[in-house]
This record gives structure tokens, C-alpha cells and sequence, in this order.
């Protein structure tokens, strides 16, 4: 067992001296690290954001405010009060909840500066709505002729309405970062692809004496197989470590900021999971890819 | 006696140029000991490269072992050329490589195990008298020990066929017949060797070793006794 293992060791060395240059000797794992560092960083993005866009569609989905819109303070009161009973009683209403006026006219200050709370400002009242889950746009419907019913100055919006836009550009966002790493891939391949053909080009003389002894294409492939992989491995291992680093303060500055928007560009245990296998991935395309440019390369000479 | 080698009617051409090699056909009988002479440009490595199937012929038959190796599928070849060892006018050593693993290389090709590579590597070493110089580079050796270990490469797998362009043309006459000795001490074994070479002495040192002569792409003589040739033991 010990003596195999020895064997096996010694015939890797012997092996590794065949194609010589050390570890990290060539820009090849530089690259890797590069190309794998942005692949995980564009990866993590679409995942956030995919991430994002489910939460916010599904909270966008069952979630609609009513809006009293009374000139006169008393009315609206009476009016919102009307309209609270009526929601909690709606069997599609899972819960109606006004917004508290304090928070309304805080949100406002910024544009109505003081007026925002001096009362002189007709504001109107709301009632934020979570609805039941399922058939949104229906409840929605049935919600706004009862409300109708009761007052034409109460109007009910579903926030899927106006978010929708923004759900729209973080999709695309998404499909962007998507993109970004298919293109990644595509260029990793190419730079193993001009790596393996450079390497096979600076060896020419060893390869050709191997053939003359009688070594075939696949023993010689796998020595390039095996350079590029390992040169492959330890850029990846950079790569993803630098880019994890870097994922986890945005995490932590995103977190510090507070908002419920970017508080949901969250990466879940699925998208880790995703992400670790990216240089797997990555080690695994760079081999296949070195060994089909090496055998395709040899395939052409006797 | 079996024909180990067997050339009918090959072409070689290079590119568009004209033939570097037209018509040659002979055989090569199994255990026998042939040198390969002609001036320079003659067309002596090329069709040693086609022997030792570095190139494929433009036209002709080439039968090695008994099979043609022409219409040989290329994933086929790696089997044959297992089987036949090369000195290479050049040396052609890997330059990384000391003589140790330059040496080992055939023996790794072949698949055999670190453990069983030691013993024969070691004793090839002092075959050639480089039992000390085993981790020296080529770059290191004198052109006689390079050769010296190109030649320990090409018998170290002990191959059927022995192929070698120029041999001596590095060392001095001293070691050329050495060389020789050698070379004869492997043919009695059981290799076919084939030596191209210009070194007129040195053929007559060989007993018994028949020659073919190339001149200008062409056998000198296509109908000599080469065609046929004799029985090793009938050399004498």
C-alpha cells in the first residue's frame, strides 16, 4: 500500500517534470484569478438581485394601500376609520393597517419640508393592506368596488403597480449578470484554449519525441491536462477567495444602510451553494477545454 | 527468414517540390544488421523518418512487423512505435530531463511502474559509462555522453528495430567503435538495426552487416541483395 503510494507519487513527479515552468510561474493563474473573481462578484449579483426580485414579488403581490384622499381633517378620519372596518372585515383582507401619519409626513419632509406636519397640508391618510394569497388582481377588483361603494375619494392602489417598473430593471440587472458570466466562461475557455495551444507550441520538441516513443495523444493530453488544471485550481481558489471577501463587506455595508429595498438583494443558502460550484465548474471547463485544444492540435500532426 | 522491414515502390515528396525519395523497395530481414549510406542530401533521414514512421509516404507500401503502416490508423501507430527504438542524428534529449529521465522516458511511455524503471535505467547508465552522470542535464554532457544516452533511450525498451541517423557523427573514432560494439552486443540480441551513415570504416568494422546505398532520392542498386537479404547467420 505505502510502496504503491510511493509509485504513484513518484510517477506524478516524474510526470510533472515533463512539462516544466512551477506554480503561478505563468500569467495563466493570475488570469484564472481575475476572470474567476469577476465570474463569482457578477454571479452573486444575479443571484442577489433574482433574489431581490422574488421577495419583492411576492410581498408586491398580496400588498396594495388604500388612500383617503379628504381635504378636510375630520372627514378623513371618519372616512379611513369607514374603510379599516370594511377592509378587516373583506374575507380577502388578511390584514389592514393604517400608516401611521407621523411616518407619512417624516417620509414627506424631505420635499415639504416643515409643512409636512403643520396640518395646513391636506395629506392623505393611509391604510397599508396585505391581502390573502392568491389572485391578487381580483381581490384588488372586488376590494376597490366595496371601498368604491363607501366613498369615491378612497382609492386603492396595488404597490405591484408602481413597483413594477422597478421589479423590471432589477430582472434585467439580473439577466445582465447572468450574461457577464456566460461571457466569463466563454472567455476563460478561450484564454485555456490559447494557453494550451501556447504550451503545446513552447513544448513541440518534448511532444514530438514522446509521439516517437510511442506515447499516444491521449497520455500527452493529459499532461497538459493536468498543468492547466492545476494552474486552473489555484487561480480559481484566489479568484473565489477574494471575491467571497468582497461579497461579504457589501453584505455588511448594505446591511448598515437599512433599506428594505437593498436589504433584500440577500444571498440565500442555494445561492452560496451555487457560488462554491463556480470554480469547480471553472477547474473542470479549464481541463475539458485544454485537453480538446491538445488533442485536437496533435490529431493534426502523424 | 521473416522481413521485419518491407518498402515497395515508396515516394516521398515533401510539399510540391520533387521526390526526395522515388521507387525505393527493399526488406530488411528480421535480426539482421544494415547500414544506410549515401551523400549528404541523399535521402538517408528522410527515409529513416518513414521507418521509424515520422512521416507517412507520398506514395508506396510500407510493411513493419508484417502489417502496412501506410493506411495504419493514426491512434494505431503509438503500438509500433513502441516497438521501435531511434537515435536521432540530433540527440533530440528532452533538455529539462537529466540522462536519468531522459533515459526512463520509453519505460514511462510504456505505462511500466516507478519501482520496475530503477534497475534498468541504472544499468543502461553504465551500458553507456554514465553509471555517475544519471542527474546531469544534456546541457551538461559532452556531445559523446549525450550520445551515449540518446542511444540508452532508443535500446532501453528493448525495441525490434534500431534505428540510427549518424551515430558517430559526434565522437571521435575511439568511441565510434565502441559505439559499434554496441550496437552488434544489441544485434545479437535480436535487434534489427539499421545505421544511417557516410563513415565508410566504420561499415567494414561490422561483420556481416549489409549496406544500401541511396543516391539522390534513388537505391543504388534496387536489384541487390538487399532485396534478399541473407540469414544472420549466414553473414559470417
Amino acid at each position: 500500500m505505502m510502496a504503491s503510494r510511493a509509485n504513484r507519487r513518484a510517477a506524478a513527479a516524474a510526470r510533472n517534470r515533463l512539462l516544466p515552468e512551477g506554480r503561478v510561474a505563468g500569467p495563466m493563474p493570475w488570469i484564472i484569478a481575475i476572470m474567476m473573481f469577476l465570474t463569482i462578484l457578477s454571479a452573486a449579483a444575479g443571484l442577489g438581485l433574482s433574489a431581490s426580485v422574488r421577495s419583492m414579488s411576492a410581498d408586491l403581490a398580496g400588498r396594495a394601500s388604500v388612500q383617503v384622499v379628504e381635504a378636510n381633517a375630520q372627514a378623513r378620519d371618519r372616512l379611513a376609520a369607514q374603510a379599516l372596518r370594511t377592509l378587516r372585515d373583506a374575507r380577502d383582507v388578511r390584514s389592514a393597517d393604517p400608516v401611521d401619519p407621523a411616518l407619512l409626513a417624516d417620509q414627506l419632509r424631505p420635499w415639504l419640508g416643515d409643512a409636512a406636519t403643520s396640518g395646513d397640508l391636506p395629506v392623505p391618510a393611509l391604510i397599508d393592506v396585505m391581502l390573502t394569497p392568491g389572485d391578487a388582481d381580483g381581490k384588488v377588483d372586488r376590494l376597490r368596488r366595496q371601498l368604491g361603494a363607501l366613498s369615491p375619494r378612497l382609492r386603492i392602489e396595488p404597490h405591484a403597480a408602481f413597483l413594477l417598473p422597478l421589479a423590471g430593471l432589477l430582472t434585467a440587472l439580473g439577466w445582465l449578470a447572468a450574461g457577464v458570466v456566460v461571457l466569463m466562461v466563454l472567455a476563460t475557455g478561450a484564454v485555456v484554449v490559447l494557453a494550451a495551444r501556447g504550451a503545446h507550441d513552447s513544448h513541440r520538441g518534448t511532444i514530438d519525441v514522446l509521439h516517437l516513443m510511442g506515447s499516444t495523444d491521449v497520455q500527452i493530453a493529459r499532461l497538459f491536462q493536468r498543468r492547466i488544471g492545476l494552474d486552473a485550481f489555484l487561480g480559481s481558489a484566489l479568484g473565489f477567495s477574494f471575491a467571497i471577501l468582497v461579497i461579504i463587506l457589501i453584505g455588511l455595508r448594505l446591511s448598515a444602510m437599512g433599506s428594505d429595498l437593498l436589504g433584500a438583494v440577500t444571498l440565500d443558502t442555494r445561492a452560496w451553494m451555487i457560488l462554491a460550484v463556480l470554480p469547480v465548474l471553472g477547474v473542470t471547463l479549464a481541463m475539458l477545454t485544454a485537453r480538446w485544444t491538445v488533442l485536437r492540435t496533435l490529431g493534426r500532426s502523424l | 527468414m521473416t522481413a521485419i522491414v518491407q518498402f515497395e515502390n515508396v515516394g516521398l515528396r515533401y510539399g510540391l517540390d520533387s521526390e526526395t525519395l522515388s521507387d525505393v523497395s527493399f526488406s530488411f530481414a528480421s535480426g539482421g544488421f544494415y547500414f544506410l549510406t549515401g551523400a549528404s542530401g541523399a535521402g538517408k533521414t528522410s527515409l529513416l523518418k518513414l521507418l521509424y514512421l515520422a512521416q507517412r509516404p507520398s506514395r508506396g507500401v510500407i510493411r513493419l512487423f508484417g502489417e502496412d503502416v501506410v493506411t495504419l490508423p493514426r491512434d494505431r501507430l503509438p503500438g509500433f512505435r513502441r516497438r521501435i527504438g531511434v537515435v536521432f542524428q540530433d540527440f533530440r534529449l528532452v533538455p529539462h530531463l537529466s540522462a536519468y529521465d531522459n533515459i526512463a522516458l520509453p519505460l514511462r511511455v510504456a505505462g511500466m511502474e516507478e519501482s520496475e524503471i530503477d534497475a534498468p535505467v541504472a544499468e543502461m547508465l553504465n551500458w553507456v559509462g554514465l553509471g555517475d552522470r544519471g542527474q546531469a542535464r544534456p546541457a551538461t554532457l559532452s556531445g559523446g555522453e549525450q550520445q551515449r544516452v540518446a542511444i540508452a533511450r532508443a535500446v532501453i525498451g528493448r525495441p525490434e528495430i534500431l534505428v540510427a541517423d549518424e551515430p558517430t557523427g559526434n565522437v571521435d573514432s575511439d568511441m565510434a567503435r565502441r559505439l559499434m560494439t554496441l550496437f552488434e552486443a544489441l544485434n545479437r540480441l535480436g535487434t534489427t538495426i539499421v545505421v544511417a551513415t557516410h563513415d565508410l570504416p566504420l561499415i567494414a568494422q561490422v561483420k556481416g552487416a549489409q549496406m544500401m546505398k541511396l543516391d539522390k532520392g534513388r537505391l543504388a542498386d534496387p536489384t541487390g541483395m538487399l532485396r534478399y537479404p541473407p540469414r544472420p547467420q549466414d553473414r559470417q
